[in-house]
């Protein structure tokens, strides 16, 4: 069926910030869509609140609107732009939910627009649970026994009959938000509670627990004309119970016979067929590993983190095909990229294994909750390729960036058998280093299969990994064969060097460099396998590459020169899809430049790793071995690393030591910033000024620097990644508890200790070609210096700064891009202290704020550090030393948070960064942008309600300022003992509330009760758990009420309103 | 242990042997299904062949009682990236490696089989010597050159004698020219009461059973080696409803005066779009086959094109214009595969009772009528 040719105009919704639970796939995939649509001769007109993303570029829509993604703002959109249709599967949850949401009002009746693709009924039928088990029923396909509630007691009730545990599934939620496993009343009415308030139709799926079944996911897709296929299958390592999203998951399944594959892709056709999906849709089943049962688990009829993992799996761009039938082509007629010559009604088959492995945030959120259940935590994952398991997961385990580079963990030996077998039955983060641990210390198989109910194919293979180890430490000489075998099951030269000097000190072959000499004179290097669809059947040109230790390299020979760039590697905190934009920007850059871009990057879930975006994709883990092997593959003229984050700018040192030419920035620059040391001298030389501050390396140091400099101080590790591990403390004791931890965390880098100045923080990103300075803006924070620059709120052009403290701001930029010799991009903090501008930190790289800022001042900022790298003078350009133009209208960068995933972390702002994602507000005046990026970020701003305040001593007077204001705006007061007091002394009405020590009701039942519609609540001494600020704040986030900790928000909130309404003056009085 | 794949073109690889230890000499083709091995090493389609599975770990589920698609793997080697010895799955009862050692079948695993299949898909399908022993290269070569393909694998593969597997519906005569236990299965499912007769079984002697409808097996090797069957389905078309699958598809299209050739490196796999031109819908089929229908040769013939391959356009389903007949080159009973193509069976049965019902002079009763009256006639002259 050709194109549906009476429509023009499309809207595509985009699934706004990045959360746990959706990510940067969503980027990926609505990024091809539009490339897709715009292929066909569409009008794309998109929505998307997050500015982070390749897809809000003007390149990739005709149109693109950063908005907030709700009803009020899509629709006026919507009327403005009066689109034909509408693509609502492609924007994760958020745009399906949008999209419904816009029907059920009537917007898309009343304005003329076409849902496209995958219809309303069908998005229903699979989402709203009642509809989907009767559904089932009809197909005949076995659900788990399941009842829906809106209330607990019911919940209880329908648990009683069945028995526990069960799981609870809210809703209509992202990642499964508010769900979990119970296995008791207690637990049950716990989850059901705050599930019923997360699902936005208060409803809760009670279901009969099949944890510890086989975990099975089927990606599916489905053409108007009822032509069907599955893209690709996978299986979870872990069993049934954890989420898909949180589990290890490899592609092809491994244990299923042909019977049992063909089984439930029957199954899942039927499903996709009963519904008519038209587009792709991804099935999950639990099988029974002892017979044919098998349950369906749910339905998700769009396009989804794992559909981006199996096209990335694959090389089938499923969201690329998605948009295509959904404008009305059949999968028969639309042509397979990857071949050219076959068509995508096929099903590709896979000659090599993946594997991908989630990256919990735990190592931010020390205090999180790391067990995994049926809400997912992860924030992003890496996928790795091999031809075996072992190489698979060896691949993936080192492309995790968590200190690890094969499958053993430091410390797990000093676990006693006890936990170990605790943390082998309920599943957390660590519990493939634990299945490895427990092979170590000699337990049965079946032992640790009966604990984790883990597949004994997997365990099987991670015993033989362990067994290997072995091999290789015991070996008197390490030979060519036992070599050759670790280099096939997936070991680094690392590794082998680590594990032969556990066996042999002192002896040969046991310093990495050592061992990768050995393996190059024994002729031992790995090839490279093409990523085709179709296992060598037909012969494609895309070149999407992974390595292994076998004959036949594949790579095509090219005589264009190269550049390769190295990606950002898993999603993190700290390290998001902000740095995938950059790198794409660089890709192509350097392709327009007419070199052969080669891009080298694990994560699945971007657009750097499409295989589209570059000349040529390595598919590897950011790892010093595999990066020096593509380099010895491609010999490019050089490496970028500035744009890959911390990740690639680590690998920049050992790189450059092995000869290869980084390009840009050039490593003693980088490490001139990066070296407290190196860079103070720089500061000082330069004669700029720098909060005052000392490095210390043990701890007796650390307490005397701290005296000196005065309290508060504020430390940190040498080399940090996102404010890891930053704090701001107020005493002794708590710099001694600070440095057990911060120690443990970076044993070889000392600490920086810095006087604390309670500014205001601004940022600058700055593109140098070593002669000019190109700064495209300058941001200013909302909150002061302590929290965090990527949790704070970004404004620009800045609205509070004198043109003094601006220029100095350039000035100081200008002097330290050009003594860095900066080619390239650098991102300068600075606080303002007194009118007097400090630098914090320089980070000599592309920065979180390099697409908000590109964005809001059209400088395509990767695009001209590329160009500068590749020799070009931002003279030539156009561009001159200094700060661009300001633009007219005001943009604000907002953080977007997850707390509601993870249980036990304290939301308090800190200069620990804590955000995932972030949305843009931009409007003519600076009240208008904050509010849509307020509303944008997901806060509910009611315009009348009740604040409940409790705010430590230090904060008192200036938060009774800032209440009086909403006090005179009509919101009630709400307060605790002391802040209670001293509103009433400040002549205000207040409702004062009990503490959480002083009995019912109290602070937390008004918040639980839905009283309170704000929570402002600073930080008190002492962060442990227990304290009542942190169940105030953990209370005001799981029952979605807003909760500010730090006062510059809640006083931009309360201009923002202040501006925002119509004034209501009584008369003024006659003058008798 | 050693073992060694040398190809016609002088590629060698050497990996290490499992299964069986000895040599041996056949046609080096692949297949690209992920799951599936041991339906495909018992295929009798693939007999004489050493096959190359594109998935690089197999063995994973083991070999279990009941996915066997004949008594008796007829391959002539085995060729993975790895064998996996230690499986995982409920119904696992043997490993891969105690299977092929018990059928004297050598396999080969550890060699680069995408290289293997490149070469393959490069240069067409080959004759290859796959051994464990420490010949010299030139003894291999030699002996490679000096074995010829098998052309008898029909008569290999196919019952030596007739049996019935009994249903109460339809009787339908199952030609076996290697015939995969699925389709006894899909037809046996449906409640026909089956009768597999040899290969070289004549038109008469099927005749005798008084059939409903005539199945035409999937069978190895070439159409043209087996002249006596493309005779005998001459003899039947019209006669009889009749469906061909895969050997059998090709034998109905020499039958009706087309003609068969062979393709550069086949289909095998579970991942092959079919197009059925009257829809315009596309099929996923499970595939095995190195010779197709050629096109051009249907010119003349009473044959017209339902199903093409959406990729290669090759013809992949014939029916006859006037006589209930047709036919598919792939394989709807699936095992290994997708399921999705089952339907045809379906068809076939109505096929057959459309028939009866149009035709009732011949249905069994009244032909069963018209000999006693015959008989009775004949009696009182």
């Amino acid at each position: 069926m050709p194109k549906n040719n009476s429509l023009k105009k499309l809207l595509v919704i985009g699934s706004g910030p990045i959360v746990i639970g959706q990510a940067a796939e969503f980027d990926y995939a609505g990024t091809q869509a539009c490339q897709a649509l715009k292929e066909e001769g569409f009008e794309v007109v998109l929505i998307n609140s997050n500015p982070a993303t390749i897809m809000t570029d003007t390149n990739i829509a005709d149109k693109v609107y950063i908005e907030p993604i709700n009803l009020e703002f899509v629709s006026q959109i919507i009327r403005q732009e009066r689109p034909d249709g509408l693509l609502p599967t492609l924007g994760g949850q958020t745009g399906l939910n949008m999209a419904v949401e816009l029907a059920k009002a009537g917007v898309l009746e009343k304005e003329g627009v076409k849902l496209l693709g995958t219809q309303l009924t069908a998005i229903e039928r699979a989402e709203d649970r009642d509809l989907f088990r009767a559904l089932m029923r009809e197909l005949d396909q076995p659900v788990p026994e399941s009842d829906i509630v809106t209330t607990v007691q019911a919940a209880v009730d329908f648990a009683n009959t069945i028995g526990y545990p069960v799981i609870v599934r809210p809703a209509y939620t992202l990642g499964g938000t508010g769900g979990g496993i119970a296995s008791s009343e207690e637990e049950l009415r716990e989850i059901v509670d705050s599930g019923i308030r997360y699902s936005p139709i208060g409803q809760c799926l009670i279901e009969k627990s099949i944890a510890g079944m086989k975990e099975v996911e089927y990606e599916v897709m489905r053409d108007a004309n009822d032509n069907c296929i599955v893209v690709c299958n996978m299986e979870n390592f872990d069993p049934v119970g954890v989420h898909t999203g949180d589990s290890i998951v490899v592609a092809p399944s491994q244990t299923l016979s042909d019977r049992e594959y063909q089984m439930l892709r029957s199954a899942s056709l039927k499903i996709i067929r009963a519904l008519n999906i038209e587009g792709g849709c991804n099935v999950q089943f639990a099988l029974d590993p002892q017979s044919y049962q098998y349950y369906v688990i749910e339905v998700n009829p769009r396009v989804s983190r794992s559909s981006a993992l199996a096209s990335k799996a694959t090389g089938y761009p499923i969201a690329k095909m998605a948009a295509k039938i959904a404008i009305g082509y059949t999968l028969d007629e639309i042509v397979n990229p990857v071949t050219g010559q076959t068509y995508a009604c096929f099903e590709p088959t896979l000659d090599y294994i993946v594997t991908k492995i989630p990256r919990w945030p735990f190592d931010k959120f020390t205090s999180a909750n790391r067990k995994l259940g049926t809400q997912m935590k992860a924030t992003g994952e890496v996928m790795a390729i091999g031809r075996t398991f072992e190489e698979s997961i060896q691949k993936a385990v080192r492309s995790l960036e968590i200190g690890v580079h094969r499958i053993f963990l430091k410390g797990a030996n000093e676990i006693d058998d006890e936990t170990l077998k605790a943390r082998l039955v309920k599943a957390d983060d660590e519990r493939i280093f634990l299945v490895a641990e427990a092979f170590r210390r000699g337990w049965a198989l079946q032992q640790i299969q009966d604990l984790s109910n883990i597949d004994w194919w997997f365990l099987d293979k991670i015993e033989r990994i362990v067994q290997f180890e072995d091999v290789i430490r015991r070996e008197p000489g390490l030979t060519k064969e036992t070599l050759h075998l670790a280099k096939r099951n997936g070991f680094t030269d690392r590794a082998i060097a680590e594990l032969r000097r556990e066996g042999h000190p002192g002896g040969a072959h046991t310093q990495e460099s050592e061992v990768r000499e050995y393996r190059k004179a024994q002729g031992l290097t790995p090839v490279y396998k093409m990523v085709d669809t179709c296992a060598a059947e037909f012969e494609a040109t895309t070149p999407y590459y992974y390595s292994t230790y076998e004959t036949e390299n594949e790579v095509l020979p090219s005589s264009k020169e190269k550049i390769i760039v190295l990606g950002s590697g898993p999603i993190r905190i700290g390290q998001g899809i902000e740095f995938d934009y950059s790198t794409v920007h660089a890709v192509w850059a350097i392709r327009n430049a007419g070199y052969e871009a080669v891009i080298i990057n694990n994560n699945p879930e971007t657009v750097s790793t499409d295989f589209s975006t570059s000349d040529r994709l390595y598919f590897e883990p950011l790892f010093f071995e595999d990066v020096m092997n593509v380099v010895e593959q491609e010999k490019p003229l050089g490496v970028i690393v500035q744009f890959g984050g911390q990740t690639a700018i680590n690998l920049a040192a050992p790189l450059a030591k092995a000869g290869v030419r980084i390009l840009g920035t050039t490593l003693e620059s980088i490490d001139e910033a990066e070296d407290r040391k190196k860079f103070e001298a720089l500061l000082r030389k330069l004669n700029i000024p720098q909060p005052k501050g000392t490095t210390v390396t043990s701890v007796d140091e650390a307490v005397d620097a701290a005296q000196a400099l005065g309290y508060p101080v504020l430390v940190r590790p040498s080399y940090v990644l996102g404010g890891r591990a930053m704090e701001i403390v107020y005493s002794d004791e708590e710099l001694l508890a600070y440095m057990k931890v911060a120690v443990k965390i970076n044993p070889e880098h000392p600490v920086l200790i810095d006087r604390y100045m309670l500014g205001k923080e601004i940022e600058v990103d700055a593109i140098c070609d070593g002669e000019t300075v190109v700064i495209p803006g300058i941001m200013e924070h909302v909150e002061r210096a302590g929290v965090h620059s990527g949790d704070s709120i970004a404004v620009y052009p800045p609205q509070s700064l004198t043109d003094e403290v601006k220029q100095q701001a350039i000035d100081i930029t200008i002097k330290i891009a050009k003594e860095l010799k900066t080619i390239g991009l650098v991102n300068i903090q600075f606080v303002v202290w007194q009118e007097q501008v400090y630098v914090i930190e320089v980070n000599p790289r592309s920065s979180r704020t390099v697409p908000f800022l590109s964005k809001v001042t059209r400088i395509p900022m990767a695009n001209l550090a590329t160009q500068a790298i590749l020799g070009n003078k931002l003279k030539d350009l156009g561009y001159q030393d200094g700060l661009w133009p300001e633009d007219e209208f005001v943009s604000v960068k907002v953080p977007v948070f997850s707390f509601a995933k993870l249980r036990r972390v304290d939301p308090t702002l800190t200069p620990e960064m804590k955000s995932t994602g972030e949305v843009m507000g931009r409007d003519r005046h600076y009240a208008k942008a904050l509010y849509k990026g307020l509303i944008g970020s997901g806060m509910k701003i009611p315009q009348s309600g009740a604040i409940i305040a409790t705010v430590a001593d230090k904060d008192k007077a200036e938060a009774i300022e800032i209440l009086k204001g909403f006090y005179n705006l009509g919101y009630k007061l709400i307060a605790t003992g002391g802040t209670a007091d001293a509103i009433e002394a400040a002549g205000l009405k207040v409702r004062r509330v009990a503490k959480l020590s002083e009995g019912e009701p109290n602070i937390v039942d008004l918040i639980r009760t839905g009283q309170a519609q704000f929570v402002v609540n600073t930080l008190t001494k002492g962060k442990t758990p227990e304290r009542d600020g942190f169940r105030i704040r953990r209370e005001a986030v799981e029952n979605g009420v807003v909760c500010l900790t730090s006062l510059d928000t809640v006083s931009a909130l309360l201009h923002m309103l202040q501006a925002l309404r119509f004034s209501s003056e009584a008369m003024p009085a006659f003058q008798a | 242990m050693q073992a060694r794949l040398l190809l016609e073109d002088g590629t060698l690889f050497t990996g290490r042997g499992f299964g069986a230890e000895g040599g041996s000499v056949g046609e080096v083709v692949f297949n690209t299904g992920i799951t599936g091995y041991q339906e495909v090493l018992s295929d009798p389609s693939y007999c004489g062949q050493i096959v190359t599975m594109t998935f690089p770990l197999i063995g994973n589920y083991g070999i279990n009682r009941d996915d066997f698609e004949s008594i008796r793997p007829y391959i002539h080697g085995f060729v993975v990236r790895r064998h996996e010895e230690v499986p995982s799955n409920w119904r696992a009862q043997y490993t891969l490696g105690s299977l092929l050692k018990e059928y004297g079948i050598v396999g080969i695993s550890d060699i680069d089989t995408r290289m293997l299949t490149r070469i393959l898909r490069q240069h067409g399908t080959m004759k290859g010597i796959i051994t464990t022993g420490n010949e010299r290269i030139e003894e291999l070569q030699e002996r490679l050159g000096a074995t010829p393909l098998l052309r008898d694998q029909v008569a290999r593969t196919s019952t030596k004698s007739v049996f019935s597997s009994p249903g109460d519906k339809e009787r339908i005569v199952l030609i076996d020219y290697g015939a995969k236990s699925g389709i006894l299965r899909e037809l046996t499912k449906r409640g026909c009461d089956v009768v597999v007769v040899p290969q070289d079984a004549t038109a008469e002697e099927i005749r005798k059973l008084k059939p409903d409808g005539i199945q035409l097996s999937n069978g190895p090797g070439d159409p043209k080696d087996v002249p006596h069957a493309v005779e005998t389905v001459r003899q039947l078309i019209g006669e009889y409803p009749l469906f061909g699958i895969c050997l059998g598809h090709q034998l109905f299209a020499l039958a009706s005066g087309a003609d068969t050739g062979k393709l550069k490196f086949g289909h095998r796999g579970g991942n092959h779009p079919v197009k059925e031109l009257e829809s315009g819908r596309c099929f996923i089929t499970s595939q095995n086959h190195g010779y197709t229908v050629i096109e051009e040769s249907l010119i003349g013939t009473e044959l017209e094109v339902t199903h093409i391959n959406n990729n290669d356009k090759t013809i992949e389903g014939l029916k006859h214009k006037k006589f209930p007949a047709f036919s598919v080159q792939y394989h709807p009973e699936a095992a290994p595969g997708p399921y999705d193509n089952s339907y045809l069976f379906d068809r076939f049965i109505d096929m057959i009772r459309a028939h009866k019902r149009d035709n009732p002079a011949r249905s069994r009763q009244a032909e069963l009528s018209e000999t006693l009256r015959g008989e009775l006639q004949y009696a009182q002259k």
